[in-house]
């Protein structure tokens, strides 16, 4: 039975996606690609005093998003430092300076890692002039580098330059963002989720007792945060408060939301660069590997095993009876495998195999699907990889799209491959060698290693979600972790943008029968393949001390 | 002198034969590599690889552990580390050792010889003509600089390359080709080349030097087949920064393992870190990379060709368009009689024999075929020489255009045999006329690009009849069509180039199974067809041999220049075939699609061995901490420290197991991409998945066997 709902509610949600991929794709496509401005755009370039139809170079692309970013951050951090002096507080107290850094970082980075309770040290303002513009701004400075990437495919021999980045910028936020969320909100109210301006009120119950009622734009930051693959819970439970997510169906629906859009880029991107079956290929990778983690997933949490859900007759300590397992499985396994990191379960409390399967989604680089654009990228440059290494096999120099990848573009592919490695595994060598860091661990051995693994993997991967168990609102986690957000952004988007320049002044080559197809299933595998065998295997001794010894005990 | 030179240039010739024929490893060729394989372990040379310069760093380590702390174990990892590393060095050793024979006996060739230099001023020596009788002054051949003229009679060594500008003379070029046959080197034209080193048979000839000294086309042969100053090409350096990234991956891996390892509970001996981080890093491909280069290049050097630079080794693998020239390439080179069409009431046996009477005095490959067809078709055997006499043979005349002969008898016959045109005018001439049924026969052939022969008779003196028509056409080569559909399997495209009309050039190319032609092709709509593939992202190959071939060959991709061609044409291109064949140009992309091919596969075995190593190691590691880990530990090897030995041994022996897989090439067969990759993975992937894990089963079998293990 319970096998039965789990099965039912993953396919609703697929045949949903699969609904979705084409209009929305399309939708997308005509987004990054139309000649015509709104008028409400060509406002907002007024004001921003740019020419949105200047082609930028790669450079010039870069330099305009760090510094919209930087901009971003300060914003965020001064919002954060000064939230008591600032109206509609509620009461909340300024954060301190590690602390403010920390979130500024976290949200402008699309991670919304959260050390705090949304609920106690933020005030509404800051929810929505902050961290709500950030959920949009960043979902949307993703979509921008994707599209610049695939222009990079599209183009031949320009003089890199792959497009505009506060067009691209602007065009996602008001044509694609702000509508799908507004209509996301407005059926997340209907179904229950709350959406005012209220400081958090007393109540005395029935039975006499004192309860705590809380407010708050919550159906607003709710779908933002799921359709930007953001994550950062409006509340600390986040999904799993029943205001955030109030019954079954709308957690399906938020579900969909964290899918919708890393899943129907691959459909524009096919269309930007005039092959739609390159961008099937590569949505059906992103597929497999989330259609095994949730099936694994689901396993693990379904069969429960371990000593405490074997005592107990379920694995539910950490999950939401309103859910279940099966339900919490899907979610666990959609957040990890989006960026978001917005969880309707404490992660901590999943299975030990359970959490070693959301742990190996975002380790593998949060490709499948991935946060909005910043998973198809890394998808793309994986496509690199593989082709780069099994391209030769068919007896030419490796090219993908049309594109020769030679030294230089397969340096900055490289480059790339090795940046989230070395922040997760330096990271956390960091934080389990320095007694601060030790600090903040609650448990012992393979559990406290996952624990700050698990805090390394979601920062490094702007993933957001976090194990639990971990006191992270320390200086030292606060200043650790927003270092490796930062870097973990935005070393790779220079890195994709540089690759996405080289690509567009370069001439695109006709494919012929000698070339390695990228559009076949057995493509399909083998980007699977490496995905799991270049990355996944970069992690396993360490996993083999953390969720491996902990699942096999 | 003379004998001498003969017996050398033989030996050198059975030599080159017996390199040729064995590509396997023997046991002389590892030994002879020894001493060079060392030096190549030298870190200052092994920096230019990352992957093995960290191998190399790591041997040392665990030496300096292993006297500091010695145990049975660090020893055993340490040996097989240095092992590892000398295996690495080996292989490019070895694959250099190969191209060393052929360097001796291009040696012998390049020896210091006398030159006849002629005394004259530069303006004197620029003239085209009567340098043969101005005065020479003998000099050493290492004295000679470009614009020198020399006069080489016959036995003499030509000293350096050059051009001849004067005189005609048979040149034995088998110190450079290993082709016994002499060769005819003549001024002007595209056979004026000449290589220094090769020697005058007959005659006496005028050079004028196109080389420095150091810098002749011997030279450069021996500095490329001894590898010695190997540029690495760009698709090996982009692996190689691949690979690079992989094992500074792996050296993350590896390092932070130790703080992870200290918090779990049970930090690791430094030994076991190492062994780890080499059998994670790419040790195999690492090792195998340069002298699967090496290899690439020494296959063409057995083929006879030299490319000038790798670039084009590999870009010839990339090759989409193929520029073949239709004469000697596509077809024999000469028309040939394929058919016998009879006039109206004229029997076919009647035309045959009348065919080869006319034929009898023609000696032009032409009139040779059309006594081959009577004989193969209508079974004619040639006449006896009494048959003919009292006969006069009309031979063949450019002027005449016709051949033929006029036999004695009561009445004198007159058979001819020859262009429609003339064959008509003659027919005219005597009164006769040619039937409407030949006129159409006439134009039907010529229209199909083939070339009619009408033949005709007179008896006595009444009017000639015309008795039917040859037809000639190319001969397309055996077995060509099979060549270009492979290649058009593998998305190759050839292109025809013939400086025939259009019509007769579609008609052979239609034959051939060509892609596409170039036809009344001067060198400039050679140039422009390159260009234009080009700017449309393809990659072309041409051959080609005379000087107005140069500006394309240097335009092309892969560039293939005739060794019988005009200096200039060397020059442009950046491969040289040394037997002058234009079909190797397949042969030499076929090279190139290997080379990479084999790259990419031992690139993909060394990365899939990874995950056997992990299910050897980590349970050894950590099974005293966590004893749940047993169960990863698949294989059943015998103890930790047996598991672990036992990958770092294995890790090591694969890279001579690999060696002549690496020298060979993989096995290639023309197909679709879809299809090579298919079965590349199918071999390389999942074998490189599947074959550690037996490989390390037994080892560890092995291994557990020392003592202290």
């Amino acid at each position: 039975m319970t096998v039965l709902v789990a099965v039912t509610q993953a396919a609703l949600v697929a045949a949903l996606l699969v609904a979705a991929y084409r209009p929305l794709g399309d939708h997308l496509w005509r987004t990054l690609t139309g000649e015509r401005h709104l008028a409400v755009e060509r406002a907002g370039y007024r004001v921003m005093r740019v020419d949105p139809d200047a082609e930028q170079r790669w450079s010039a692309y870069a330099l305009s998003l760090l510094g919209f970013s930087t901009v971003s951050v300060l914003a965020v951090y001064l919002l954060a430092r000064w939230q008591d002096h600032l109206p509609l507080s509620s009461g909340v107290a300024a954060m301190d300076p590690a602390g403010a850094w920390n979130a500024a970082v976290s949200f402008t980075t699309n991670t919304n890692w959260q050390w705090f309770s949304g609920e106690s040290a933020a005030g509404h303002l800051l929810q929505m002039t902050g961290f709500a513009v950030q959920n949009f701004v960043s979902a949307a400075v993703g979509i921008a580098v994707l599209a610049a990437l695939a222009r990079g495919f599209a183009r031949s021999g320009t003089d890199g330059r792959v497009g505009n980045f506060w067009r691209d910028l602007v065009r996602v936020c008001v044509r694609v963002l702000l509508p799908l969320s507004v209509i996301g909100a407005i059926v997340l109210v209907s179904a229950g989720v709350v959406q005012n301006l209220h400081a958090p009120s007393e109540l005395t119950t029935l039975a006499g007792g004192a309860q705590h009622a809380l407010g708050g734009p919550v159906a607003s930051q709710e779908v933002i945060k799921e359709l930007g693959t953001n994550g950062g819970g409006f509340f600390n439970a986040n999904s799993a408060h029943p205001l955030e997510n109030p019954n079954p169906w709308t957690n399906a629906f938020e579900v969909l939301l964290l899918l919708l859009i890393p899943f129907s880029l691959p459909r524009a991107f096919g269309r930007m660069v005039g092959d739609l079956r390159q961008g099937r290929a590569i949505a059906l990778t992103m597929a497999t590997l989330l259609t095994v983690a949730t099936g694994l997933l689901t396993w693990a949490e379904l069969a429960g095993p371990g000593l405490a859900p074997a005592a107990a007759g379920a694995a539910m300590e950490g999950k939401e009876t309103r859910f279940g397992e099966a339900a919490s499985a899907l979610f666990a396994a959609a957040t990890t495998g989006t960026s978001t990191g917005a969880v309707n379960s404490m992660h901590d409390s999943l299975t030990a195999p359970g959490g070693g399967v959301a742990l190996v989604g975002m380790l593998l680089g949060e490709v499948a699907p991935g946060g909005v654009g910043s998973g198809l990228y890394g998808m793309l440059l994986l496509a690199v990889v593989t082709v780069f290494l099994a391209g030769l096999m068919v007896g030419r120099t490796p090219e993908y799209l049309g594109k020769k990848i030679g030294r230089q573009e397969i340096t900055l592919v490289a480059l790339n491959v090795l940046t989230m490695p070395a922040l997760v595994l330096v990271g956390t060598a960091v934080a389990l060698v320095v007694p601060a860091g030790l600090a903040g661990l609650q448990e012992d051995g393979p559990h406290g290693l996952s624990e700050a693994l698990y805090a390394l993997a979601s920062a490094g991967n702007n993933n957001g979600s976090a194990f639990g168990g971990l006191t992270s609102g320390t200086p030292f986690w606060n200043t650790l972790l927003g270092l490796v957000m930062l870097l973990a952004r935005f070393v790779p988007i220079v890195l994709v943008l540089a690759l996405a320049g080289r690509l567009s002044s370069q001439r695109t080559i006709p494919a012929g029968p000698g070339t390695l197809p990228t559009h076949t299933p057995l493509f399909v595998g083998l980007l699977v393949t490496v995905t799991l065998v270049v990355v996944g295997l970069t992690f396993v001794p360490v996993l083999s001390l953390g969720p491996i010894a902990e699942s096999l005990a | 002198m003379s004998t001498t030179l003969t017996t050398r240039s033989s030996v050198t010739t059975t030599e080159r034969q017996t390199a040729r024929a064995s590509s396997a490893l023997s046991a002389r060729q590892v030994t002879a590599a020894l001493p060079a394989a060392l030096r190549g372990a030298d870190p200052r040379r092994l920096w230019h690889s990352p992957v093995l310069f960290v191998v190399e760093v790591g041997a040392a380590f665990t030496t300096v552990l292993a006297v500091l702390d010695p145990s049975v174990f660090a020893w055993a990892i340490t040996f097989w580390l240095w092992v590892t590393v000398l295996a690495a060095t080996l292989a490019e050793a070895v694959a250099e050792g190969r191209g060393k024979a052929q360097a001796a006996s291009l040696r012998a060739a390049q020896r210091q010889t006398t030159a006849r230099r002629v005394v004259a001023p530069q303006d004197v020596l620029e003239e085209t003509s009567g340098l043969a009788t101005l005065p020479t002054t003998e000099v050493p051949s290492s004295s000679l600089r470009v614009g020198d003229v020399v006069v080489v009679v016959a036995g003499e060594t030509i000293p350096s390359d050059g051009d001849v500008v004067e005189g005609v003379a048979s040149v034995d070029e088998s110190a450079i080709t290993g082709e016994s046959a002499p060769v005819i080197r003549e001024s002007g034209g595209d056979r004026s080349a000449v290589t220094g080193g090769t020697v005058v048979l007959s005659d006496r000839i005028v050079v004028r030097i196109t080389a420095q000294p150091g810098h002749t086309f011997v030279d450069r042969m021996i500095a490329l087949v001894e590898g010695s100053h190997r540029q690495r090409t760009p698709n090996e350096i982009a692996l190689n920064v691949l690979l690079t990234t992989l094992t500074i991956v792996f050296l993350l891996a590896v390092a932070t393992l130790q703080p992870f390892a200290a918090y779990s509970g049970q930090p690791q001996s430094l030994v076991v870190l190492v062994a780890l981080l080499v059998c994670l890093i790419p040790t195999t491909i690492g090792a195998l990379l340069s002298a699967i280069g090496i290899a690439g290049m020494d296959r063409l050097v057995r083929r006879n060709v030299l490319a000038m630079s790798g670039r084009a080794v590999e870009a010839a693998g990339d090759v989409d368009v193929l520029l073949l020239d239709k004469t000697g390439t596509i077809t024999l080179g000469n028309r040939q009689a394929a058919d016998l069409l009879p006039a109206a009431d004229v029997p076919v046996d009647a035309l045959a024999d009348a065919a080869q009477l006319a034929s009898m005095a023609d000696e032009t490959p032409e009139g040779r075929s059309v006594l081959v067809l009577v004989k193969e078709r209508f079974a004619l055997r040639e006449r006896p020489e009494g048959e003919l006499v009292g006969s006069t043979l009309v031979p063949f005349t450019a002027v005449t255009r016709m051949s033929g002969v006029d036999l004695a008898g009561a009445h004198v016959r007159r058979v001819r045999k020859g262009a429609a045109a003339a064959v008509t005018h003659w027919v005219r001439s005597t009164g006769g006329h040619t039937g409407d049924d030949v006129r159409a026969t006439v134009d039907a052939i010529a229209a199909s690009g083939g070339t009619p022969l009408v033949v005709a008779e007179q008896l006595g003196d009444r009017p000639a009849r015309v008795l039917g028509v040859i037809h000639l056409k190319d001969v397309v080569k055996h077995g060509m069509r099979e060549r270009f559909a492979a290649l058009r399997s593998m998305g190759i495209r050839t292109v025809m180039v013939t400086g025939d009309n259009e019509a007769t050039a579609r008609a052979i190319a239609a034959e051939a199974g060509v892609d596409d032609v170039l036809a009344e092709a001067t060198p400039e709509d050679k140039l422009a067809l390159i260009r234009r593939e080009q700017t449309g992202g393809r990659l072309v190959a041409m051959c080609g041999d005379g000087t107005n071939d140069a500006p394309a060959l240097a335009q092309a991709d892969v560039g293939v220049a005739m060794s019988t061609g005009t200096s200039a044409a060397k020059e442009a291109g950046n491969m040289v075939d040394l037997d002058s064949d234009p079909t190797k140009l397949i042969e030499i992309v076929e090279i190139g699609k290997q080379l990479l091919i084999t790259r990419g596969a031992l690139t993909t075995f060394s990365i899939a061995n990874d995950i056997a190593k992990y299910f050897a190691i980590l349970p050894a590691m950590f099974t005293t901490l966590y004893p749940q880990l047993a169960v990863l530990n698949v294989m059943h090897l015998a103890s930790p420290q047996s598991a672990i030995l036992a990958a770092v041994v294995f890790n090591a022996l694969v890279i001579p197991a690999l060696l002549p897989l690496a020298l060979r090439g993989v096995r290639w067969t023309p197909g679709s991409a879809s299809a090579l990759l298919r079965r590349n993975l199918l071999v390389y992937g999942l074998g490189g998945v599947v074959a550690p894990f037996v490989g390390i089963k037994l080892v560890d079998l092995l291994v557990a066997l020392l003592p202290g293990i």
